[in-house]
């Protein structure tokens, strides 16, 4: 009974922040953002001290149900080790605590989160790593099935789906991605949960509550007949089944009930046993027909994501028109981080590159950052779209609080960015034409022409541009715009 | 046009159709004859249909190489189809469909015999007016349609620039000469000209003619409803002076645009309401053929067909056809009067300005535009009923229409265009309007 609630509850949260990670029309997030900002990590980033409390308690009283329920990586990994124990009668053994990895991972993990060395705390993050695999390997595929519909929408003459461009936004945290997937099936396949109690910081931290829980599954030492059932269904080879002695180590228990259902004697119960440290078991026999159906469907878009990117790289345009040359991204020395982030600092202080955003710009602006300093933490380019004056809607979903929530008008005093001009490049100082693109497009009226020799050039207002990104997205001059935008250090 | 020259007109009409060949009914009776009209050519008696095919819209295809190419097949159809049902006017150039649609109509013409039907082609000169270069463009249009003659021969969109523009491209290099010495030799059936222009320019010609100096056998401009009493009067003339002035000297007069790029097929809903309670079973593009039909002096209708639909269309009403009466007369002009109350741009698609040097896609974004406000279905107000639901559908089919890097918030207003469109289009100004209607839409700030 436990079992099946806490399956069902982690089903809807796994299903809900997937889906918050795939969605591009800004719709989901009014629904499901809430379950991105219950996060651990994020929540420790934005300074959100009810969620953190909130969870400690929760952790306190509950043990970590928050590892096998509300964290999207864990109810992962619960996917796949479920398919790596198919037909195994004994598929898991208790296994001793590696404190010096766990710790120590923990310990690196606290310095580099202290220092601001944010590769390292995206790389590990549970939540990032799950965002960046949904993000970079499903969502192709999730577009491109969007696609397909909006094909036949277009032919029945629907509006209800409308096309969206797959593209490579990042090669590194694409490749980042596919690796982190690797090794998150390589190890919950055969060990269960060894990223969670080996590994994972947020486990870590948890862990240290979850010692302390009220609520715990108990091994009655009475009834126990030491047939070792619950340690064999223990994903997280922490119930140790001696011939006379029976214990659980609560921290690294995540409270998923497998063994209660295991043991043949009744003897393992969830109850109330504050104060007590050591005692009990955990197994599997749980039908989870369902969870096993979604993890092959997710290995199987992974793999067609590789696919897909391929094909969308080698598209070309079509004849009967001028040759447009794409844009390319031009060298920013201060990269350009979205309104809302009242910093470049500050973002990514906060930001755990769980790339929410990213899947969710629908102008196609913010993409992972391929700066190593900066790895997969996303920032804005102006190729393919720019930062469009009405949209506020990374600031609504970030958990982190790297971009905080601004309103349409609040967006406009956010200076991400400056544009300056190339005036070998330009076509209007030049002379080769009177273009003013820029100048005419600028939403906030910052660009004019004025006198350059005998011709005009471009001036930007550097108090009045925004950074948006309009006029370097418009500017006619391929590859590289000869206006562009460089970022700002400060945002407000 | 006064009323009372309608009046005058559509009784010539009517005893035009009454002495059309093969028994031609009074006009007034509930359908027309059975077959083909014809009208005859007073100069030289040619018997021609009064709706002509015009070549410059047929179905394209992507070839193995991802290049556009006519669908030949297609065009074999429809050219079958046509010659079987009394269409004899085949109306192409050497610049139409890249370049293609001569080499396409030759093909599908070769195979049938030359005397049962006329090829009227164009000495499309735009670029490089050379006498080289307009003398190769001139001798290639026969090795692309198989033949050895023309029936006629069109100085291709003159009036725009004047008398100085016709001189660049006709007189300076000696072709005029030229084309008069391949018409004595037979080469040359009927030499004219195709009219996009001013009143003064068209003028200009009118008085070569009547000084002699330049004899024109026929002369092709563009004529319909809208355009007769509707043209900005600036950059172009109104039909109804073109018609009368052409009348008075007795020239025959080959219609192009009679549907304006398809626009009069597709009218506004409250205008086609109209219309089909008039006439419930007809097409509304039979409305605009059957004003140019009408015009006694009218010698031929040119319909740019796609496909096997408008063929078959056009061929019911002009062979059951009905000349418009003076009542209907002032009714179409009554329908024109609230079409211009729309903002539609008065673009026929003829793709002239493309291909634009920076990429857009300015004919595409231009009937994605006339469609939306045609049909109703473009948002104009956040006040409105559907607003939310009309937004999405004018963003959505905008980007299936029309890539983003091709679309009109990209146009740089080099000007480019603006010589090259028939109609006088203050192109980057209409595309800087669209952009700004997006904008506002994509902002709500309508």
């Amino acid at each position: 009974m436990l079992k099946k609630l806490r399956v069902a509850l982690a089903v809807v949260f796994w299903v809900g922040i997937t889906l918050l990670l795939l969605d591009f029309t800004g719709v989901l997030h009014h629904y499901l953002g809430w379950m991105a900002k219950i996060q651990f990590l994020p929540a420790v980033l934005a300074l959100n001290v009810g969620v953190i409390v909130g969870l400690v308690l929760l952790t306190l009283v509950f043990g970590r149900v928050y590892c096998s329920i509300i964290c999207p990586l864990g109810v992962f990994q619960d996917a796949v080790s479920h398919l790596g124990t198919l037909g195994k009668r004994q598929p898991y053994h208790h296994k001793k605590e590696h404190p010096w990895l766990r710790y120590g991972v923990w310990v690196l993990f606290v310095v580099c989160l202290v220092a601001g060395i944010q590769v390292v705390v995206a790389f590990l993050a549970p939540y990032s790593a799950y965002g960046r695999m949904v993000q970079e390997l499903l969502q192709p595929i999730y577009l491109w099935g969007n696609n397909l519909l909006a094909l036949i929408a277009e032919r029945v003459g629907s509006y209800a789906f409308y096309e969206k461009e797959v593209w490579m936004r990042s090669l590194p945290t694409f490749i980042i991605a596919l690796v982190t997937l690797g090794i998150i099936i390589a190890l919950a396949f055969r060990g269960g949960r060894t990223y969670c109690n080996d590994i994972c910081p947020v486990g870590t931290t948890l862990s240290f509550f979850s010692r302390f829980a009220m609520f715990r599954p108990v091994i009655d030492t009475e009834k126990c007949k030491h047939c070792k059932a619950c340690e064999h269904h223990c994903k997280a080879s922490c119930i140790a089944i001696g011939k006379e002695s029976a214990q659980i180590d609560y921290s690294r228990c995540v409270d998923c009930f497998d063994c209660i259902g295991a043991c043949k004697f009744d003897a393992l119960k969830y109850r109330f046993a504050w104060g007590k440290k050591k005692e009990t078991v955990q197994a599997d026999n749980g039908r989870r027909a369902f969870m096993t159906g979604t993890a092959v469907a997710l290995g199987a878009a992974a793999l067609k994501g590789v696919e897909a990117r391929a094909q969308e790289i080698a598209k070309k345009t079509d004849g009967g028109f001028a040759h447009v040359l794409p844009k390319q991204a031009p060298e920013r020395e201060v990269p350009i981080t979205p309104p809302g982030s009242r910093s470049v600092k500050d973002f990514y202080r906060h930001c755990t590159g769980c790339q929410l955003c990213v899947a969710e710009c629908p102008n196609n602006v913010l993409r992972p950052s391929t700066d190593l300093e900066h790895l997969m933490q996303p920032q804005m380019s102006y190729e393919k779209g720019f930062c469009r004056p009405e949209c506020t809607r990374c600031s609504e979903l970030c958990p982190a609080g790297a971009i905080e929530k601004i309103t349409r008008e609040e967006k406009t005093q956010y200076h991400i960015g400056t544009a300056q001009v190339n005036p070998e490049l330009c076509l209007t100082a030049t002379g080769k034409s009177a273009c003013g693109k820029c100048s005419q497009a600028c939403p906030s009226g910052a660009i004019k022409l004025v006198a350059y020799g005998e011709n005009r050039i471009p001036a930007i207002a550097e108090e009045v541009c925004t950074g948006c990104g309009a006029c370097e997205y418009l500017c006619p001059v391929r590859p590289i715009s000869a206006i562009t935008v460089n970022g700002k250090y400060q945002h407000v | 046009m006064k009323r009372r020259d309608f009046i005058k007109i559509s009784g010539a009409a009517a005893l035009t159709a009454a002495c059309a060949p093969k028994g031609a009914q009074p006009a007034g009776a509930d359908e027309g004859p059975e077959q083909m009209i014809y009208r005859e050519n007073p100069k030289n008696g040619d018997k021609v249909s009064l709706i002509g095919f015009g070549c410059m819209r047929w179905p394209m295809v992507k070839d193995a190489a991802g290049k556009d190419v006519i669908d030949q097949e297609a065009v074999n159809e429809m050219v079958d189809y046509a010659l079987e049902h009394g269409i004899n006017y085949f109306d192409t150039s050497p610049a139409y469909l890249q370049g293609q649609s001569e080499k396409a109509a030759g093909i599908a013409l070769s195979r049938h015999p030359r005397e049962s039907y006329y090829i009227a082609t164009k000495l499309s000169n735009f670029g490089d007016a050379s006498a080289e270069a307009s003398i190769k463009m001139y001798k290639d249009s026969f090795e692309q349609l198989k033949t050895d003659y023309f029936d006629y021969y069109l100085l291709h969109s003159i009036g725009r620039g004047g008398k100085d523009a016709f001189n660049r491209r006709y007189v300076d290099n000696g072709l005029l000469p030229f084309l008069l010495e391949e018409k004595k030799a037979g080469r040359i059936r009927n030499l004219g000209f195709s009219f996009h222009g001013a009143k003064h320019e068209f003028d200009y010609f009118m008085e070569l003619f009547d000084s002699g100096e330049m004899i024109w056998d026929f002369v092709q401009i563009e004529m319909n409803y809208v355009d007769w009493t509707h043209a900005d009067g600036i950059r172009n003339v109104n039909a109804d002076y073109l018609y009368a002035e052409l009348d008075k000297r007795g020239l025959p007069i080959v219609i192009m645009e009679p549907l304006l790029g398809g626009r009069l097929a597709n009218v506004p809903e409250s205008i086609a309401r109209h219309m089909k309670e008039r006439e419930p079973l007809k097409s509304i593009a039979s409305w605009a053929f059957r004003f140019c039909g009408t015009y006694p002096r009218v010698l031929c209708t040119l319909s740019g067909m796609t496909n096997m639909d408008p063929l078959v269309d056009n061929i019911k009403t002009f062979t059951h056809f009905k000349p418009l009466t003076d009542e209907e007369l002032v009714f179409l002009e009554e329908m024109a009067t609230q079409m211009m109350e729309y903002p539609l741009v008065n673009c026929t698609d003829c793709k002239y300005c493309m291909p634009c040097p920076w990429g857009i896609d300015i004919p595409g974004t231009f009937q994605h535009y006339n469609r939306a406000v045609t049909e109703g279905t473009y948002a104009q107000s956040k006040e409105q009923k559907d607003y939310a639901k009309l937004k999405k559908a004018y963003l959505v089919s905008y980007d299936r229409a029309v890539p983003s890097v091709r679309q009109a918030d990209h146009c740089i207003a080099c000007g480019e265009c603006l010589s090259h469109c028939p109609q006088s289009i203050a192109i980057p100004g209409q595309l800087r309007r669209i952009a700004r209607y997006i904008e506002n839409l994509k902002q709500d700030l309508l």
